[in-house]
This record gives structure tokens, C-alpha cells and sequence, in this order.
């Protein structure tokens, strides 16, 4: 027997150096960024004028005079956008689930699935503020889990089943039940599409939540935030909401890119190699 | 006794498509090694799925350890190999071994110390908690071959299991698995389409025809056993692999006449 060459598992802490080693690789970015705000401070915005383009000094002005209502409103959105987020994907993994346990269902089914998905869902907002009130949180989440529903449904089935047939024919051989089958094959093999279709559905209730606000919401909410300040001309308010609204976004992105890094850690595109 | 008894058995896929399996009969004592050889095609790989109740004959009958395959699938009578280890990523070498033995319902402790038994017997002991994506592919094999011995079956299903190794890791596996059908004393049934490798590893070499898959003839392999890396040099062995070889011609020339009446050339 030669000696065996193997890939080292990641030690713990690794991904914490890791990111430290990154440091130097982000400075580009970083760089990017500097110069963007640079040039929207200094080029774009006195070109623009004030009023159409404030300067990121008078949105950071407004961010932290309003710090409180804004922080409020933002997590009153958010609030709703998780709602929804858990609702709609729970609904599509669950949709999932009876779609790849039977099939001949999911064949009749699935077209029209991937049709809605490709439907402008966001248009349907009036309407639900329309079903379950405008000023009740519930019409926002209704809209942000409509959004989230599909594509969260479309990910995990795909991920369901498009397992190996010998990864099917060994369970087979060991004389498995359904339920282990989709214990430990099928779900264990669709979480890294689980999550993708998870990550968009992140983004998709954000924007769920917020557009439903324009249609009309509580004076709490985010959504109606931005957009009274903007009918007010109060522009660097209306900026820093955005700010806001793409912070509590982006949390909740990374969040997720969070849980599925502890659920899939096993993954191979998750280790270096240390050959 | 045999463990395996195929009596007529047939396989035609689709709607009256092609011929799979004709005709088919042949009985494994127990202790055996058979390997199914022939051209790619000869429904060799289906011939073993139908011993293991994975793919359902269209005639004829299967008997495993003395019952139908179906219910020697449900007791599992056997354990299979694929040429592709089929190893779960998301679970670690010792899990992946430990997988048949979880649905067996044998509590951790028992398990544990199973899995250690085999990693050692595959010779991988230490590789416990690393996952089959950070082993070379003979190491993959030999996990995958653990796992099927790990519930001790007394037959052994594989299909290609070292078709996609390069040469000399095939060589080495081929020694090791003779080792392992020694000390286990299992029967094994062998898809390869290695003609060396065939007469290295039996004690029957079953050689297939295609177009329809059937038993050409079968080469008894008189080699000594144990066998060594000298055995390879034998010229015993020389005789044998000659004769399959000369076996699966004969098969060859079969489908070259049956191509020229086709043609209208004969």
C-alpha cells in the first residue's frame, strides 16, 4: 500500500484566517468604493443637484438625525419581509417535497410553476393589500411570500431530484423506505440548491415588503417612509432610507450565506485544498 | 449449496424493443468468484441488477439463498459496488461505511466498532472523519467496498468496481479484493469487461455474447489459489486468458457475420 494522498479537512479558525489573508485581496474593491462615493460627492451630485442627487455627506446627515424612526421603520419592514420570506419558502419546500415524492404529480404541476415564476408577481401587490388590509402587516408578507414561493420551490425540487439513479439503486438494494430515501439522499443532496433558491427569496422579500409599502402600509413602515419623503422633496431622507432598506437586505443575504455554510459544510467547494 | 440461481431469464426493454437478455441460466455455489465478461452491450451490468432485484427480468426466474430476489433484496442478502463508489459527500468515510448499518437499526457503539474493522480490513484506518471527495478514486473504491461488506452479506455484487482506475491501482485493488473474499469467505459476482482482470479474480469466468445478451460459454479458472502477483506470470495463466480471450472472438464473429447478412453481403 503506497502512502495515501488525501485533501486535509479545514481545521477550525481556518475561516476566520482565511477572510484575515482576503484582507489584502478586498483592497481593490475597497478602492472602488472610496472612489465612487468620491465621485458622487464631488462630480455627479453637483452636476445632478442636491435635490434630484443628494450628497453622501447630506444622506449620512439624514441617516443619523433620523437614526431612530429609521431603524424602526427598517425593522418594521424587515419584519414583514421575514414573515414572508418564512412563509413563502416554507410553502415551496413543502411544495417541493409532495412534488418530488410524486412525480407524475410534479409533471402536471411544474410547468405552470416555472410559468408563474417567470410572472411579474410584484404586480399582484395592490391586490393583496386589496385581500388582507393595507395597513395590516400580513398583506406585506403576503406579497414578499408570493415572491419567495417559487423560486424556493423550483431550486429545491430540481435539487430533489436530480440525484444519481445508483445513489437511488443503493438504497434500493438496502431495501429503504421512502422516508429514508428523501432522509438520506434526497434532501441531504438538495440543500446546496436549497439555499441558492433560498438567497434570492432573501432579496426577493426585501423587495416584497417594501414595494408592498408603496402601494400604501403603515406610517411605521419603511417603504412609506421613503416614499413620503420623497413626495416631500426630502431627498437625503428618502436616500438614507434606501440605505437602510439595502443594510437590513444585506443582513439578511448574509444570514442565510451564514446558515448554509454551517448546513453544507461538508461541501467540497467550501475547503481549500491543502496539496 | 448455490446462492445464485438464474433459471431462463430474459430482459426486454421498452415496448418490444431491444433484447437485453435471452436465455439465460446460470447457478453460483457459495465461495465462488464469477465474473461476467463480454462486450459492452451484452447486458452484463443488467444481468447482475436483476440478481439484486433492482432491475425486474421480463422471463425466467432468480432464486438468491435459496428465496426470490426480491425477498433476498428486502432481507438484504447482498451487498453491491458500482464502478462509481457512489459515496455520500456530506457524510464522512466512517458514516458512509456506517450508512447500511444506521438503516439496520445497530445502535453507535456497535456500529463504531464495526466501521473500525473495516477501515481496517480496506487498510483506510485513520481516514475516519474525512470526506470521500479528499480521497484518491482507489481509496473511494475501497471505502465503497467497505460499505458493502459492512453488514458481512454473503454475497457480493460488483459492477465494473475498477473500471474507471488507472492500471496499476486496479492491480493492487484486484489483490486486495482477493484478500477480502478470502478472509470473508463471500461469494462474489464480477462485471468487468478486463479480461486479465477476469482471469486473475475467478474461479468462473461467464463470457457473454450481445444482440441478444446471452452465455456464450463459461471458462473454469483452474488457477491455484492464493493467488499472488507470480500468478500473473503462470503460464497457466497465459493458457487462460487466451482462452477468454478466443472465447469473446468467437462471441465477436457471431455479430461480424450477423452485420454482413444484414448487409446482404453473405
Amino acid at each position: 500500500m503506497t502512502a495515501p494522498t488525501a485533501v486535509e479537512p479545514i481545521p477550525r479558525g481556518a475561516l476566520a484566517r482565511g477572510v484575515g489573508r482576503r484582507v489584502g485581496d478586498w483592497l481593490p474593491a475597497l478602492l472602488v468604493f472610496a472612489a465612487g462615493i468620491a465621485a458622487w460627492q464631488w462630480i455627479f451630485s453637483p452636476l445632478a443637484g442636491r435635490f434630484l442627487l443628494p450628497k453622501p455627506s447630506a444622506i449620512g446627515t439624514a441617516l443619523w438625525d433620523n437614526r431612530h424612526v429609521l431603524w424602526t421603520a427598517g425593522w418594521f419592514t424587515f419584519k414583514e419581509a421575514v414573515g414572508g420570506f418564512v412563509i413563502g419558502s416554507g410553502a415551496g419546500i413543502a411544495a417541493a417535497l409532495v412534488l418530488a415524492r410524486w412525480r407524475r404529480l410534479g409533471g402536471a404541476v411544474m410547468p405552470y410553476a416555472i410559468a408563474a415564476n417567470a410572472v411579474p408577481i410584484i404586480a399582484f401587490a395592490p391586490i393583496m393589500n386589496a385581500w388582507f388590509g393595507v395597513l395590516n402587516p400580513h398583506s406585506k408578507m403576503a406579497i414578499a411570500a408570493v415572491l419567495c414561493f417559487f423560486p424556493v420551490l423550483v431550486n429545491t425540487l430540481r435539487g430533489l431530484t436530480s440525484v444519481r439513479p445508483e445513489s437511488l439503486e443503493l438504497m434500493r438494494s438496502y431495501a429503504a423506505s421512502e422516508v429514508d430515501v428523501f432522509r438520506r439522499v434526497r434532501i441531504p443532496s438538495a440543500l446546496p440548491f436549497l439555499f441558492t433558491g433560498l438567497k434570492v427569496a432573501t432579496v426577493l422579500a426585501m423587495i416584497g415588503a417594501i414595494v408592498g409599502d408603496y402601494f400604501g402600509g403603515s406610517i411605521q413602515a419603511l417603504g412609506v417612509q421613503i416614499e413620503n419623503s420623497i413626495s416631500l422633496f426630502d431627498f437625503p431622507l428618502g436616500w438614507a432610507a434606501i440605505v437602510v432598506a439595502s443594510a437590513f437586505g444585506l443582513a439578511f443575504y448574509v444570514a442565510i450565506g451564514i446558515a448554509e455554510r454551517l448546513a453544507t459544510a461538508w461541501h467540497p467547494s467550501h475547503a481549500r485544498r491543502t496539496e | 449449496m448455490s446462492v445464485v440461481e438464474v433459471k431462463g431469464v430474459s430482459k426486454t426493454f421498452g415496448r418490444g424493443g431491444t433484447v437485453a437478455l435471452q436465455g439465460i441460466d446460470l447457478e453460483i455455489e457459495a465461495g465462488e468468484f464469477v465474473s461476467l465478461i463480454g462486450p459492452s452491450g451484452c447486458g452484463k451490468s443488467t444481468l447482475l441488477r436483476i440478481i439484486g432485484d433492482l432491475v425486474k427480468p421480463s422471463g425466467g426466474q432468480i432464486v438468491v439463498n435459496g428465496k426470490s430476489a426480491h425477498q433476498a433484496r428486502l432481507d438484504r442478502d447482498y451487498g453491491i459496488v458500482f464502478q462509481d463508489p457512489v459515496l455520500y459527500d456530506w457524510r464522512t468515510v466512517a458514516k458512509n461505511i456506517a450508512l447500511p448499518l444506521e438503516m439496520l437499526g445497530w445502535n453507535r457503539r456497535k456500529r463504531a466498532k464495526r466501521v473500525q474493522e473495516l477501515m481496517h480490513l480496506v487498510e483506510l484506518s485513520g481516514f475516519d472523519t474525512h470526506h470521500p471527495w479528499q480521497l484518491s478514486g482507489g481509496m473511494q473504491q475501497r471505502v465503497s467496498i467497505a460499505r458493502a461488506l459492512s453488514f458481512s452479506p454473503a454475497l457480493l455484487l460488483m459492477d465494473e468496481p475498477f473500471g474507471a482506475l488507472d492500471e496499476m491501482t486496479r492491480e493492487r485493488m484486484n489483490m486486495e479484493l482477493l484478500r477480502i473474499w478470502q478472509e470473508t469467505g463471500s461469494t462474489v459476482v464480477f462485471v468487468t469487461h478486463s479480461i486479465a482482470e477476469a482471469v486473475f479474480l475467478s474461479t468462473r469466468a461467464v463470457v457473454m455474447s450481445s444482440r441478444p445478451g446471452r452465455i456464450a460459454e463459461i471458462v473454469r479458472i483452474d488457477l491455484p489459489q492464493p493467488r499472488t502477483a507470480e500468478t500473473r506470470e503462470e503460464p497457466r495463466y497465459f493458457e487462460l486468458v487466451t482462452a477468454v480471450r478466443e472465447a469473446l472472438a468467437r462471441t465477436g464473429a457471431d455479430e461480424i457475420i450477423e452485420e454482413l447478412v444484414a448487409g446482404g453481403e453473405l
